[in-house]
């Protein structure tokens, strides 16, 4: 079982290039039992989201 | 016939002033020399400029100028084969703060477990949420925030910032997962948890 070091770091790798087989069921099995984790994945979208949003838009369309 | 609009904000010195602040401050953001983000600021605004008559509207004007400033950023990087930088003491500041997150099992410290952010999506539409996205960005180690605007701004590939970083694929993957970490929490302590907070006794 991975630990939730682990599970966090193929969740962010999973940004960054395709998890194999073994890796997406393992990091699958820890989320169904680890809600922190969950928060974790969830908050990388947001994070991606975030990051492109401000890369590209200027402060007045940020609303500044 | 060339449509009055498409002049309008070329002749407007605020406006482009402004906009070559913000170039200026993205780029050396990612480059990190004032030098080399001033040439791709040029560049990109000197290649904009010979069209800018096409674009009617300031903000399709600055998206493309941001196109073409993203364009000249990822090649300056590419060219840049930097040398392997010296790992040992962030290591050690690496695994000091790891510690701090997680137990001697991997699991999560409970104060540091991650919680569950309400309303991420108006955080984005939320102005004073950029000066906290910003801020905690300025406070990431140097070496994971040029790996994660590589990443996240530029959107370059993982071989891409591999090469221009002069590291490896698994310390590029270290790097980004440690900017992830460190940017989840800035942005749950300043922002999402704060808000909760907003109005309690300190």
């Amino acid at each position: 079982m991975l630990s939730c070091r682990q599970a966090t770091q193929l969740l962010s790798e999973s940004q960054d290039r395709r998890l194999d087989f073994g890796e997406r069921v393992s990091v699958r099995m820890h989320l169904a039992i680890c809600a922190a984790c969950r928060n974790f994945g969830k908050q990388l979208q947001t994070l991606r989201r975030g990051a492109r949003v401000f890369a590209k838009s200027s402060r007045q369309e940020r609303g500044d | 016939m060339q449509a009055a609009p498409a002049q309008a904000f070329l002749s407007d010195d605020a406006f482009l002033l402004e906009l070559r602040r913000q170039m200026t401050r993205f780029a050396t953001l990612q480059l990190g020399d004032a030098q080399g983000a001033e040439d791709a600021v040029q560049e990109a605004l000197i290649g904009a400029l010979k069209n800018a008559a096409s674009f009617g509207a300031r903000a399709a004007f600055k998206t493309w100028v941001f196109a073409i400033l993203r364009n000249k950023i990822a090649d300056a990087l590419r060219s840049r084969q930097r040398a392997p930088l010296a790992l040992a003491v962030e290591d050690e500041d690496d695994q000091r703060e790891l510690a701090a997150l997680f137990d001697e099992r991997g699991h999560w410290r409970a104060s540091e477990a991650p919680t569950t952010w309400a309303d991420p999506e108006g955080a984005l539409r939320a102005t004073e949420f950029w000066a906290v996205f910003e801020a905690c960005l300025n406070h990431l180690p140097a070496k994971q925030a040029r790996a994660f605007m590589m990443r996240e701004f530029v959107e370059l590939d993982a071989d891409e910032i591999c090469a221009s970083m002069g590291v490896s694929t698994s310390n590029l993957h270290v790097l980004l997962h440690r900017a992830r970490l460190r940017l989840r929490e800035c942005l749950e302590n300043r922002w999402f948890s704060a808000e909760e907070r907003r109005g309690a006794p300190c």
